[in-house]
């Protein structure tokens, strides 16, 4: 069997119809959109199109609300530093301990400058407690920023409501939306959203180009200045190969959006009840009952992610896991210390997630080499011993700080 | 994912001697849950010759981790107890062909574990002298505390200070911006305020400039001087470096202890070239003593 790709969350394979579509943008339509030459005139057509497409897909009222930029990261970035660039009176911004590093370093190097942080914690099932977040609303709020649904565990946030709230207290709302665009039905025109980041390379569209979504009407300053591209909301020449190439992952994204929360959530089912039902001392992180269809995080205790990445690795299938390792940080994924998971399971989580592209037979294949691998592992592991943990384990294994 | 080598590779995928050493009389537990390594390392140690007769161990954690436990038992079978000692981390690191900078740390878990074990083994009790934080200097592997009790005891006020007594920020220089928040931080912590500005503090040992064109006896004696003034820095790594040769402006040193097959030869030596050429005033070229051999060869044939 091919190797098999259970990594959907970190990058996606670019769907083929959308290199196809790419191509010409290359190698005939090169010319810059602003040029007057045969080299561009079908190249703002293009843009015109990807621009509805985008559109089509999160459901917002008018394509001018659509504006593309490099990446999730930069969308993020524009979001915010433009909420407080437009309202230097106000010096709060609200946001989650789980969001991705792309906000919580931004506010983290924001609360050097002056401003005060409220990173709304978790519960154990990664939950958010709504009557606190409530009582965060107020005046001094620049910015609200919650990602809609976690990138580690596909836990969803109440986003819809949460703007409301925003919303009623005057206060503007983002949602980094880069794992859940594609994946769920969304249609912003009826919500109080007032900006969302998304990100091509998760929904088979090239690395390298994201959007802004930009309510009409919300206040706003631009991050780049410069040439009057994207109505000079994000200066710099349309990457327009890439945009062309969203547009259609978008359309295509928009037709599968039944096929991933059937045909794709099944296949993460089984695969999630099969290693759960085989191996013990294993759980799923996150709300289980509220997330996105691709996604399952399972914590295998006592033993350690990277470790498991590399034997599942030479077995020929890809994952993540939020294990320090991976990362080479000294602490595991800042979303299972948040929802309390103890350290001898969150170093052990492994994160894997689907797309249209798999198929129910390389979940077989997972759930056949999966046993041993967590096996082979707790077989050197201290706090295990025959079939089981060793009795009280943090007790019977207390190593020296080091 | 890492850049493993193959013999890291080797010991993850056919880890030897996994498990406990059944009878044993030694053991050491070391590491820290909260980072996600942490090994126990079992002994069966001759009680006449103190030659160790089976190590084991077991590990929770990456695969350099389970590596380095693994590559250690090998190293260590069959040594006496003080010859064991004698291990440095590095020791570990070389036998795997290298670690990446993030992952030293798990070699220098084993070395601890062996000193735990011993400790065990005599009835003494083992503390570990160092803690560990954040990487900040991926170039020469520097963490955060190090850093920061270097500013502490030396009184440091700029990234150039930090550089000249820690060698962080000495490559790349992409951390030069945590180094800062290092600065500010710890200087806050003394009421100061960080000025990127401020006037180095003293250098270690500088040595006076020489203007005049050298001889060669002259020359020979000024590499030695410098090279006195930067053995305290590189013994506090476990290495040392030693000059064999002075040829024109070309010195061949031999890297020594850790130093020697480092994957941080090269960027020292680099430095080292630095250093020379800023204090002799002349170009000097530092070359391996290993490829004067290679030109000896090739002039003989």
């Amino acid at each position: 069997m091919a190797d098999i790709y259970l990594d959907n969350n970190a990058t996606t394979k670019v769907d083929p119809a959308v290199v196809d579509v790419m191509i010409p943008y290359f190698l005939e339509q090169y010319g810059n959109p602003s040029s007057i030459h045969k080299f561009a005139d079908g190249v703002a057509r293009g843009l015109k199109q990807a621009r509805q497409q985008v559109q089509a897909l999160i459901g917002c009222e008018h394509d001018s609300e659509i504006i593309f930029t490099s990446c999730g990261t930069e969308s993020n970035s524009t979001a915010i530093l433009s909420a407080i660039k437009a309202q230097p009176d106000k010096k709060e911004i609200i946001t989650t301990t789980v969001e991705h590093p792309a906000i919580l370093n931004l506010c983290d190097y924001l609360e050097k400058d002056g401003y005060t942080i409220h990173r709304m914690p978790v519960d154990k099932a990664g939950r958010l407690k709504l009557d606190a977040y409530q009582r965060l609303l107020s005046d001094q709020v620049a910015i609200v920023s919650v990602m809609w649904a976690n990138n580690e565990t596909g836990t969803i946030f109440p986003v819809a409501e949460m703007a409301e709230m925003a919303n009623a207290a005057g206060v503007m709302f983002h949602t980094d939306a880069v794992q859940a665009v594609g994946k769920i039905s969304m249609m912003l025109q009826d919500t109080k959203i007032d900006m969302l980041s998304l990100s091509g390379h998760k929904l088979h569209a090239p690395k390298g180009i994201g959007v802004l979504y930009l309510r009409r009407g919300t206040r706003y300053r631009p991050l780049l200045r410069g040439g009057h591209q994207e109505r000079g909301r994000r200066a710099g020449t349309e990457n327009s190969a890439s945009i062309v190439g969203l547009g259609k992952a978008c359309e295509l994204a928009l037709e599968y959006i039944e096929y991933e929360n059937t045909k794709v959530k099944a296949m993460r089912d089984r695969l999630e009840q099969g290693i759960t039902g085989q191996i013990p001392h294993c759980f799923v992180t996150g709300d289980m009952y509220n997330r996105l269809p691709n996604t399952t995080d399972i914590a295998f205790e006592y033993i350690e992610g990277e470790s498991i990445l590399m034997l599942l690795n030479k077995a020929g299938i890809a994952a993540s896991s939020g294990s320090a390792c991976t990362s080479g940080s000294l602490e595991p994924s800042h979303v299972m210390r948040a929802m309390d998971i103890p350290y001898t399971a969150a170093h052990g989580t492994i994160r894997f997630s689907f797309s249209r592209y798999n198929t129910m037979a390389e979940v077989d294949k997972v759930l056949e080499v999966m046993p041993g691998i967590v096996a082979t592992l707790r077989k050197l592991s201290p706090y295990w011993s025959g079939d089981g943990p060793v009795a009280n384990p943090e007790q019977a294994f207390a190593p020296t700080y080091s | 994912m890492w850049d493993y080598s193959d013999k890291v590779k080797e010991h993850f995928f056919n880890p030897k001697n996994a498990g406990a050493v059944i009878d044993a009389n030694a053991t050491g537990e070391v590491g820290s849950i909260s980072c996600g390594d942490a090994l126990r390392l079992t002994l069966k140690v001759d009680d006449e010759s103190e030659v160790i007769l089976e190590a084991g161990f077991q590990t929770f954690g990456c695969g350099s981790a389970i590596a380095s436990s693994s590559v250690l038992t090998e190293i260590i079978k069959g040594m006496t107890l003080d010859e064991a000692l004698k291990v440095t981390n590095q020791d570990i690191a070389d036998q795997l062909e290298g670690l990446p900078p993030e992952k030293m740390h798990c070699s220098v878990m084993g070395r601890e574990a062996l000193q735990a074990a011993i400790a065990n083994y005599r009835g003494e009790e083992w503390k570990d002298d160092h803690e560990e934080g954040a990487l900040i200097c991926k170039c020469f592997a520097i963490d955060a505390v190090m850093i920061e009790e270097m500013v502490w005891a030396n009184k440091l006020r700029t990234v150039e200070d930090v550089t000249n007594f820690t060698k962080a920020g000495g490559g790349c220089a992409a951390c030069h911006e945590d180094i800062e928040a290092i600065l500010e931080k710890v200087l806050a912590e003394k009421g100061e305020k960080f000025d990127p500005t401020a006037a180095p503090v003293a250098a270690p040992e500088k040595i006076a400039a020489v203007k005049a064109p050298l001889t060669n006896l002259q020359r020979i004696k000024k590499i030695e001087q410098v090279l006195e003034s930067l053995r305290p820095s590189l013994m506090a790594d476990g290495g040392d470096v030693e000059l064999v040769e002075v040829i024109g402006n070309t010195a061949y040193v031999n890297m020594t202890g850790a130093c020697n097959g480092c994957q941080m030869a090269a960027m020292t030596i680099a430095g080292i070239q630095q250093r020379l050429m800023e204090v002799m005033g002349e170009f000097i070229k530092v070359v391996p003593a290993s490829e004067m051999k290679k030109l000896v060869n090739i002039e003989v044939a």
